[in-house]
């Protein structure tokens, strides 16, 4: 069973939470500096407001997932996104961090076979959970028919977001399956088909600030054996 | 985000009884909007009780002709049932209406209910806002409010209740059932389970300290043709400039909500009753007393549009 190792090969502690933690303390302690030197009566304003409220204790909790069929058991802090532990703990860093916050999608990870966005799931709350990962989809020399069809449209082009949506294409497709409707399916209680309009309306979760969409659509319509 | 600790519950009373023990404690379920928020520090919890392994996840037959969601039924899956579909569909479009295909895979019911508010100075931490911090004042009454709330509003706060789903459920009569600490359980008309600002917009719903959603019914069926239409700033996944939720029965009588325009979502009975009169009427009636911004003036006339389309919809397809 794995175990997080809290060194990188080098010997030094990378964790990146800690390091962004501590450069944010800096800048809190030169905002209150910079204010007491230039206006004594807001200091007081800026250091209540800024000043961390009271020092919490790191909790460390257990939990054990499967990623891409492996069993993976990590310690983690309990404020550690699953996007976070897939990058961060376990070095899976096909998983993006676009914009942390759900809005961007670069983050999407397939889980217990659906798409979902790891930035805004703790690790905890996956105890016994089935991960995919990009890394997991398919591999160079084998690629899953998303990744080969992504390549053979050029669906994207600085690649950031292509992870992502490959990972949410793939789940997509399985959502049209299984008869999930969308906001532009037009009879509710009809089979839903897949259409151009269809594709693109659930494929919105997932931005491309390349703007490579044709090319993604092209690639999702050549696996879906085409769109109406 | 600052530290918590964290908890897994089994059943639903053991998660109120966990909440209620420590002061700072919140439930999390599918987690989208808490930890949006606990990213940018506006939450803050200090102790987290996972709900995701205590059930309430099913859709079932309710007494009386109705159905009974259960709190942990995923949006996805509430959209998809093939009796909301067919019985409810006003709520099948309002939830397919929000957030992504990611996103509804992971939100519950309950948490869509009691999530937060999407003004851009409550999610500032540099901004006024009475509702992050009370006593501090709205910056968005003088600021960037096209997405604020006109109706219902007070001084202290005009931010609008985000939800499309809880709309629909409005509109249908929905009643929400909970579940206290002590292991009591009380039954809340969704009327009554927002709150609007007045001088305490930091306090949102009527749920007591760690009260717990369960459940959500919805009365028999009703029929009529049922249209949820959202009018925002784009064509897929953003929230609501307004939206509206109608069921129009033949004879043109019917109810309505709006998203979009207030701290919950927002029907009044004298607009129900103006139904068979048109648009002007509908908009007049729930728009009564509305105090809009020099930014979100265009939403009075945005909602009577968006209301005579839907009327217009359930003429051609009644």
């Amino acid at each position: 069973m794995d175990k997080e190792s809290p060194l990188d090969p080098r010997g030094l502690d990378i964790n990146p939470l800690e390091t962004r933690v501590s450069r944010r303390k800096v800048l809190i302690a030169g905002t209150v500096t910079a204010a007491s030197g230039a206006l004594p009566a807001m200091a007081t304003l800026a250091n209540e407001a800024t000043a961390p409220a009271e020092a919490r204790p790191v909790v460390m909790s257990k939990v054990t997932f499967e990623v891409n069929g492996q069993s993976r058991s990590l310690e983690l802090d309990t404020r550690t996104t699953l996007l976070d532990a897939l990058r961060e703990h376990l070095r899976l860093t096909g998983t993006k961090k676009g914009c942390d916050h759900g809005q961007c999608g670069a983050c999407t990870v397939i889980v217990d076979g659906r798409r979902i966005n790891s930035c805004l799931t703790l690790a905890v709350m996956n105890e016994g959970a089935k991960i995919t990962t990009i890394e997991g989809l398919g591999t160079p020399q084998n690629l899953h028919p998303m990744q080969a069809a992504f390549v053979k449209h050029d669906g994207y082009q600085c690649g950031y977001c292509t992870p992502g949506q490959i990972c949410s294409a793939v789940a997509m497709l399985d959502e049209v399956k299984a008869g999930i409707p969308s906001h532009v399916t037009g009879d509710l209680t009809a089979r839903t088909r897949l259409s151009v309009d269809e594709a693109r309306e659930r494929m919105s979760g997932n931005i491309c600030r390349c703007g490579a969409y044709s090319n993604i659509m092209d690639a999702i319509g050549d696996v879906a054996g085409g769109l109406a | 985000m600052k530290a918590f600790s964290y908890e897994r519950a089994r059943t639903p009373a053991e998660a109120a009884a966990a909440v209620a023990r420590q002061s700072g404690a919140k439930f999390i379920a599918g987690g989208t909007n808490l930890l949006d928020l606990m990213k940018l520090d506006i939450e803050t919890p200090t102790h987290l009780v996972d709900v995701n392994g205590v059930g309430l996840d099913e859709i079932a037959k309710a007494d009386g002709g109705g159905l009974r969601i259960g709190a942990l039924v995923r949006n996805t899956d509430l959209a998809a049932d093939k009796t909301v579909r067919r019985d409810y569909p006003v709520l099948s479009r309002a939830l397919l209406s929000g957030a992504s295909g990611q996103l509804r895979n992971r939100a519950t019911t309950a948490g869509n209910l009691l999530q937060r508010t999407r003004c851009p100075y409550f999610y500032d931490t540099d901004q006024a806002c009475n509702k992050r911090l009370p006593g501090s004042g709205c910056s968005a009454l003088g600021g960037f409010s096209r997405h604020n709330a006109i109706v219902g509003v007070s001084d202290a706060c005009i931010a609008t209740h985000p939800s499309d789903m809880a709309v629909a459920m409005r509109v249908l009569d929905a009643v929400v059932e909970t579940v206290d600490p002590q292991g009591q359980t009380r039954a809340i008309p969704i009327a009554d389970l927002h709150r609007l600002p007045g001088d305490t917009p930091h306090i949102e719903h009527t749920l007591k300290p760690g009260e717990m959603i369960t459940a959500v019914t919805l009365p028999k069926p009703v029929g009529g043709t049922q249209i949820y239409r959202k009018v925002r700033d784009r064509a897929s996944y953003a929230f609501a400039l307004v939206s509206v939720a109608a069921i129009v029965q033949r004879d043109g009588t019917g109810r309505v909500a709006m998203g979009g325009v207030a701290h919950k979502p927002w029907r009044v009975e004298a607009a129900d009753a103006a139904m068979p009169q048109g648009a002007r009427a509908v908009a007049s009636a729930l728009l009564d007393g509305a105090r809009t911004t020099h930014d979100n003036a265009f939403k009075k006339p945005l909602a009577e549009r968006t209301i005579a389309a839907v009327l217009v919809e359930a003429g051609r397809t009644a």
